[in-house]
C-alpha cells in the first residue's frame, strides 16, 4: 500500500509525515520528490494535499481570453506570438470596441471573467487601458476583469515614466479586479537572461505582485518550465512565490506552464524536446502543489498541457482546469495542439467522469450559481 | 466518486488491496470494490507492484508492425465505426479491396522500417471467399517468408464461417494451414451481449468471440485480447469483460497480451465525449490487477496520446503496443497521434525503462537474432 512503510522504502518517510501533518516541505524535500522514481508515490502525496484543501471539487471558469496586441518590445526567445511593430506582417492591435465586441455573449451565457493580456506595445498609453477597463465594466458590470501581467504593468510604468504602484492604482480605479500570473517565466537570473533578456526581471515581477496585493488586487502566478532551467531553479522559483505569499497572501492560483518547443527560437538540449516530457510535467504540477502550501489553487491549464494530460493532472495535485477560454493566441502560436475553446458541458463532463464534482467558479474561486 | 486521498481508503478497499499485494487472485466482487471505490493512485500503485512482480526488469517492449486493412467494405455497420463502407455503397463511397501490388508495397515498406509483422484486418465483405483469404496469406508467406501474419479478428472468422457455411474450427484450421501465425484481439469491444447488441448488433456474440479464441489457442495459435470502452457500456460491463477473458485464459493460456483502449467518437454513430484520462487509467490498472494470468498489458498511445501512454507505464502496462506504421481505423474517428521509433524510445526511456523491440509472442528481437 501507499503507506508510511512504502514511503520510508523510497526514502521519503519524513516527507510523507510532513504532508500528512500539513507541515511545510523544505527545498531538499522538493529535490527528493523530483528524484523519486515512483510518479504514483509523488502524485499520491500531491493528491492528498489537494484533497485536504478542496475535497472532491474541481473548478472551471466561464471565461474569455482577449489578447489585445501581439506587438511587443520584449522579443523573448520562446515566443512565437510576438511581432516587432504594428506594420509587420501578422501584427494586430485591438481597439476598445474590438475588445467589447469579443465579450458579447451572443446566444451563450455572459462570461464570468475576461482575461486580458497582450504584448508590451511600444506606444499604447496607459489611458488606453484605463479606458478599455472602464468601458468593459460599464458595458458588462458582472464580468470580472482579470488583466495585465506584472510584466505589462512594469512596461506601462516605464512608458509613462511613473511608478508601478501608480500604474496599479490607476488601473484599479478604472476597474481592474485581479491580475493573471503570466510573465514570471523562471526567476533565476541566469536562465532569464537567456530566454527573455529584455523582460522585467524576476525581482521586478515579484515587486509588482507585492504592490498589487497590497492594493487589494489579487493575482495568479506562473512558472514556465522545461526549457533551460534546472530542478533547483524550479524549486527556487516556487520558494520565492511561497515567501511572497507568506507576506501578502494575495496569490489565488499557481499555473505551471510547460514550455512548448514547436515554434520557439530557443534551441534546447535534445532531451528536452519531444513527446516524452509528460511525466516531468505531471511531477512538476504535483511538486508545485506540495511546495506551495500557502497558495490555494493549482491550475491544470489545458491550453498548454493538452486536454488529456490536463485531465490526468487533476489526480496529481491540480484542482482547476481554467475554462472555456474561447480564443487563445499565445500558447497556440507556440505550438499548442489543443482546441481554441471548451464548452461548459465538456468541462463539467470531463471533471465528473474523472471522479470529481465540477464547480463553476469566478476569478476569486467563489462558486458561481448555475444559470447566472 | 473516487477523488478521495489514497491515504484514506475504506477498510473494504484495503482488504482487497492486501490480497492483491500478496499475489492472490481476486473475484468479481472484490474487483468491483476496487474499481468503484479505490482512488486512482491506489489502483496505479497496486497495478505497478504486480507489474514489477511479474516483470522485475525495467524494460518496456514494443512491436514494429503495420495495420493493413485489406478492405473497408463491411456488412456489419457497427455504430462506433467511422471506417467502414456499406457493401451497397462500395462503388460510390470509396469502398476498396487491396490489390496484391499495394499489399506487397506496404509489406516492403514495413520490412524497410525494421518491421517484423503485419496486423491485417478488414471489413466483413460479403463477396470475398475463403479462397481469397487463404490465397492472400499464402502469397504473403511465399513472397515475404520472414513476415509474421497477425490477422483476422474473431468477428471476421465467424463471418467467414457463416458466409460459407463452414465450422469456425475449420476456418481457423484452413487459415492456419495457409500460413496464419496468430490472431489479433480486435472486435472484442465489450464482451457482454447486452452492450454488443446495442453498439454492434450485427457482429458476433461475446460467446462466439471467446469461442474463436479458445479454438485458436487449442489449434496452437496465440492471440491477443482487447477491450474498447467508453461508449454505451456501464462500468460493471468493463469488469465483466476482464473476467470473461481471464476464464478463457485459465483454460488455454493462449492470450499473449491484453489491450484496453478507449472509444473515439469522431465521425461515428455514437454520440458521446471521449473517456477522460483518469477513466482510461483506472481500466488499465484494473486490467493488470484482474488478469493475473496474462503476462503483458499494453498502453494505447494511439487513442490516448504519448503522454498518457507514458504515464500508463506506471499503471501496469509493460508494453507500448506497436510502432503502428499505418493506422486507419482510429484515424477515421478523428484521432491521429503519430510517433516514430525514436519517439517511442524517448517516451519509454524518460519513464525510466529500456525500450526493446519484440515479436507477437514477446520474444525479444535481439534474442531472436542472437
Amino acid at each position: 500500500m501507499l503507506d508510511a512503510d512504502y514511503y520510508a522504502r523510497l526514502g521519503l518517510g519524513s516527507v510523507f509525515e510532513k504532508v500528512l501533518n500539513g507541515e511545510r516541505l523544505s527545498i531538499d524535500d522538493g529535490r527528493n520528490l523530483f528524484a523519486c522514481e515512483d510518479i504514483n508515490a509523488v502524485g499520491a502525496l500531491a493528491h492528498h494535499a489537494r484533497t485536504r484543501l478542496h475535497g472532491d471539487s474541481a473548478y472551471y471558469v466561464l471565461n474569455r481570453h482577449v489578447n489585445y496586441t501581439n506587438v511587443c518590445v520584449n522579443a523573448c526567445l520562446f515566443c512565437a506570438y510576438q511581432r516587432e511593430e504594428d506594420e509587420q506582417d501578422g501584427a494586430f492591435r485591438l481597439s476598445v470596441d474590438d475588445i467589447l465586441a469579443k465579450l458579447d455573449p451572443k446566444d451563450g451565457l455572459p462570461y464570468d471573467e475576461v482575461h486580458i493580456v497582450g504584448g508590451c506595445h511600444p506606444k499604447l498609453p496607459l489611458s488606453f487601458f484605463e479606458d478599455a477597463i472602464k468601458r468593459v465594466k460599464e458595458t458588462y458590470p458582472d464580468i470580472i476583469v482579470k488583466a495585465f501581467t506584472a510584466v505589462e504593468i512594469a512596461h506601462f510604468a516605464e512608458l509613462e515614466n511613473i511608478s508601478t504602484k501608480e500604474v496599479l492604482e490607476r488601473l484599479k480605479a478604472a476597474g481592474l479586479e485581479a491580475m493573471p500570473g503570466g510573465g514570471a517565466e523562471i526567476f533565476a537570473p541566469k536562465v532569464r537572461e537567456q530566454i527573455c533578456p529584455k523582460k522585467a526581471t524576476g525581482e521586478e515581477w515579484l515587486n509588482v505582485a507585492r504592490e498589487a496585493h497590497q492594493l487589494g488586487i489579487t493575482s495568479n502566478c506562473t512558472m514556465l518550465f522545461g526549457h533551460l532551467e534546472s530542478i533547483d531553479d524550479r524549486l527556487d522559483h516556487l520558494d520565492q512565490l511561497r515567501r511572497l505569499q507568506d507576506e501578502t497572501n494575495g496569490f489565488t492560483c499557481f499555473i505551471p506552464l510547460p514550455f512548448l518547443t514547436e515554434n520557439s527560437m530557443l534551441k534546447l538540449p535534445e532531451e528536452r524536446i519531444g513527446p516524452h516530457t509528460g511525466l516531468d510535467k505531471l511531477r512538476t504540477i504535483a511538486i508545485s502543489r506540495l511546495m506551495l502550501d500557502n497558495i490555494p489553487h493549482i491550475k491544470s491549464y489545458w491550453v498548454m498541457l493538452g486536454v488529456k494530460l490536463a485531465q490526468a493532472a487533476l489526480h496529481y495535485g491540480a484542482d482547476d482546469l481554467d475554462g472555456t477560454i474561447v480564443e487563445e493566441k499565445i500558447g497556440h502560436d507556440a505550438g499548442a495542439q489543443s482546441e481554441q475553446a471548451m464548452t461548459i458541458p465538456q468541462l463539467e463532463e470531463m471533471i465528473a467522469r474523472s471522479g470529481f464534482t465540477p464547480v463553476r467558479r469566478n476569478s476569486f474561486f467563489k462558486p458561481v450559481a448555475e444559470g447566472k | 466518486m473516487h477523488a478521495h486521498s489514497p491515504f484514506n481508503e475504506s477498510d473494504a478497499v484495503k482488504e482487497v488491496a492486501k490480497k492483491v499485494l500478496r499475489g492472490e487472485r481476486i473475484d468479481l466482487g472484490e474487483a468491483t470494490v476496487l474499481y468503484n471505490e479505490a482512488s486512482l493512485l491506489t489502483l496505479a500503485h497496486l497495478a505497478n507492484e504486480i507489474r514489477f512482480a511479474k516483470h522485475p526488469e525495467k524494460m518496456v517492449t514494443y512491436v514494429a508492425d503495420r495495420n493493413i486493412n485489406y478492405s473497408n467494405i463491411c456488412a456489419c455497420a457497427c455504430r462506433f465505426c467511422a471506417f467502414f463502407v456499406a457493401p451497397e455503397k462500395a462503388e460510390t463511397s470509396g469502398g476498396y479491396v487491396i490489390s496484391r501490388e499495394e499489399l506487397g508495397q506496404k509489406i516492403e515498406e514495413t520490412i524497410a522500417l525494421g518491421g517484423t509483422q503485419i496486423l491485417m484486418q478488414g471489413g466483413h465483405h460479403p463477396d470475398l471467399t475463403m479462397e481469397f483469404y487463404e490465397d492472400m496469406i499464402r502469397w504473403i508467406k511465399k513472397n515475404y517468408p520472414s513476415i509474421h501474419v497477425h490477422a483476422f479478428s474473431p468477428p471476421e472468422i465467424v463471418f467467414f464461417a457463416e458466409n460459407e457455411n463452414l465450422l469456425v474450427k475449420d476456418v481457423i484450421a484452413r487459415l492456419r494451414a495457409a500460413g496464419l501465425d496468430s490472431i489479433p484481439g480486435g472486435g472484442a469491444e465489450i464482451l457482454v451481449d447486452e452492450v454488443r447488441s446495442q453498439v454492434s448488433p450485427n457482429k458476433c456474440s461475446a460467446t462466439a468471440w471467446l469461442a474463436v479464441m479458445e479454438e485458436a489457442h487449442y489449434q496452437g495459435l496465440n492471440t491477443t485480447a482487447t477491450m474498447m470502452f467508453g461508449h454505451e457500456e456501464k462500468p460493471h460491463h468493463r469488469i465483466e469483460h476482464l473476467f470473461a477473458v481471464r476464464d478463457v485464459q485459465d483454460r488455454t493460456n493462449g492470450f499473449t497480451a491484453f489491450i484496453p483502449w478507449t472509444f473515439q467518437p469522431g465521425n461515428t454513430n455514437i454520440s458521446c465525449r471521449p473517456e477522460p484520462s483518469a477513466g482510461y487509467l483506472r481500466v488499465l490498472a484494473m486490467s493488470r490487477i484482474v488478469l493475473d494470468n496474462i503476462d503483458n498489458i499494453q498502453a494505447s498511445w494511439v487513442t490516448m496520446g504519448p503522454e498518457i501512454a507514458q504515464l500508463a507505464l506506471s499503471y501496469g502496462a509493460n508494453d507500448v503496443g506497436s510502432l503502428m506504421i499505418e493506422e486507419n481505423v482510429v484515424a477515421a474517428a478523428g484521432v491521429s497521434f503519430c510517433l516514430s521509433r525514436e519517439d517511442i524510445h524517448s517516451i519509454v526511456e524518460a519513464a525510466g525503462f529500456v525500450p526493446k523491440q519484440r515479436t507477437m509472442n514477446y520474444t525479444l528481437i535481439e534474442d531472436k537474432e542472437a
